[in-house]
């Protein structure tokens, strides 16, 4: 399965549906990224207006899960997709899930910047969420790529990147807990920086499951709950 | 949403279906068959078919498994009913048809010289596009074959005829008009009662030529489940050029293309993840 395959079914029709759905997905990844930003900036520079304006935009996150749902599911009860068609579908279905949490997580990280905003700021202004969140968006912008390329040894590399994330999580974990315990009056905002740390972890996640997603999609292969050097092995086989 | 336990009115019959999924192991990839695994019936070996000097069939090597629903696609001209036809040598029939290899039926091959054609009919059954009962009862299309093999006792009869019809899930639609001509019922149950009388006579295989693109959709729908059943007993080989029925029904799909199988195996995998790519053209609507 290649990008080029999509455009030669016999039906015109069919072609355009799923270059559109296909469009549809990588615009709404492009508007999650955009989200994540916005609401780390927001949380970086203690923006109230910017954070509101992440939370105020995740419907249009959740109005494109719904559109393109219901694309799918047009496409499944006309076209009886089959193979490569049908995988796309499936792929689809679940990348969008996978996106629409995402939004969330944005949204969270935005609720967070708000809180946030009014205490104290720490010294590194918040570096290491900055990198973390950095770190997500690079994942998240790969598995869209590999998506688009239908690349999967690309995807494959980009979920890789998902233990990276988790080592920085975890790092960003103990100096919190440091923190709580050098002095108890910094717990409600180390709590927030932590659940912030913990949204953004989350959407490194689905970024990893996205690539099992377009792996599946290339390969037929169903590399869901296995190691990430067997995902590596399958996704070049 | 669906619950998936099971309950006490989930259907049960002939193939029971299963629920349990097995925790230990994820399923990936395990419930993909193997036709290595099955028992064979037919073996299609080093097939070559000519039409005079045009070759319709390509060195053909298949083994066909017993009691399995085997079918194939592939676009028209494509040799599919060609080659169904060798396996009760109804091509014997065409003028300038020649055919060399084999084809193996419980290790015997059907094209040696010693095989009785009409004894190999017998064990072998097809059911073609249109339904073609025989101007006679429903009684009479059903007691035909039997009454061929000099089967005389009534009793016997009576009790065949209504077996092959229950078989046919033909039965309860026409128990009170058995001797009333054939040509009175729709074409959905005139398909059923040739099926009814292809299974009459217990043939190992059933041979079934686009059984159900002359058919509205409701029959067809009981046309595959009859299908679904009778592999119980029978080993079905079926043509078709929906494939979504193929998808359906088999449990095994062969593609041909220009005379040639270009891709066979397991129908799951054929349908979602088909490794030639002009498989994968074909039944997804491309153009090569």
């Amino acid at each position: 399965m290649g990008t080029g395959n999509i455009s030669h079914h016999i039906s015109q029709q069919f072609n355009e549906e799923l270059e559109t759905i296909r469009h549809k997905v990588l615009t709404m990844g492009g508007l999650v990224e955009e989200q994540i930003e916005n609401a780390t900036a927001a949380l970086v520079s203690g923006d109230v207006e910017q954070a509101e304006g992440v939370i105020s935009r995740d419907y249009q996150v959740n109005a494109y899960e719904v559109a393109i749902d219901e694309e799918s599911i047009q496409i499944l009860a006309r076209r009886q997709p089959a193979a490569g068609d049908l995988r796309l579908i499936v792929a689809v279905i679940k990348t969008i899930t996978d996106l629409e949490r995402m939004g969330d997580q944005a949204e969270k990280v935005a609720r967070m910047a708000i809180h946030l905003a009014d205490m104290e700021r720490p010294k590194n202004q918040y570096s290491e969420l900055e990198h973390l969140s950095d770190q997500v968006r690079k994942m998240l912008r790969g598995a869209l790529d590999a998506f688009a390329r239908m690349d999967a040894e690309a995807a494959a590399g980009v979920a890789q990147e998902d233990l990276k994330v988790d080592a920085e999580y975890d790092a960003i974990m103990r100096q919190m807990i440091t923190f709580m315990m050098e002095d108890p009056r910094n717990v409600r905002r180390t709590l927030d920086t932590m659940w912030s740390a913990r949204a953004l972890e989350r959407i490194g996640d689905h970024a990893r499951n996205i690539c099992e997603y377009v792996i599946y999609l290339v390969k037929g292969k169903d590399v869901r709950h296995i190691s990430l050097e067997e995902l590596s092995k399958e996704a070049s086989d | 949403m669906t619950d998936t336990k099971q309950t006490s009115d989930t259907p049960v019959s002939g193939n029971t279906p299963t629920h349990a999924i097995d925790i230990e192991v994820l399923s990936r990839g395990r419930n993909m068959r193997q036709i290595a695994d099955e028992t064979p019936c037919l073996k299609i070996q080093g097939l070559n078919l000519f039409y005079g000097q045009k070759q319709a069939l390509h060195n053909i090597d298949m083994v066909i498994p017993k009691q399995q629903v085997t079918a194939y696609i592939g676009p028209s001209g494509c040799g599919k009913s060609t080659l169904l036809r060798c396996i009760n040598r109804m091509n014997d029939l065409v003028d300038g048809v020649r055919i060399d290899g084999k084809i193996l039926l419980d290790e015997q091959n059907i094209y040696d010289k010693s095989v009785n054609v009409a004894d190999l009919r017998r064990r072998v059954g097809m059911v073609f596009q249109k339904p073609n009962p025989f101007p006679k009862s429903i009684y009479e299309n059903v007691a035909y074959g039997l009454r061929l093999q000099g089967v005389k006792d009534r009793r016997t009869m009576d009790g065949v005829v209504e077996d092959a019809l229950k078989s046919a899930a033909l039965w309860d639609e026409v128990k009170d008009r058995l001797h009333d001509s054939a040509f009175g019922l729709s074409g959905g149950q005139q398909q059923r009662l040739v099926i009814a009388r292809a299974i009459a006579i217990e043939p190992e295989v059933l041979l079934l030529d686009e059984p159900a693109s002359a058919l509205d959709p409701i029959s067809t729908l009981k046309i595959e489940e009859l299908i679904y059943e009778l592999k119980n007993k029978y080993t079905i080989v079926i043509v078709t050029h929906n494939m979504q029925q193929a998808a359906r029904v088999s449990d095994y799909t062969a593609f041909m293309y220009m005379g040639k199988l270009i891709e066979y195996g397991d129908t799951k995998t054929l349908f979602t993840n088909p490794h030639q790519k002009q498989t994968e053209d074909y039944i997804t609507g491309r153009y090569g």
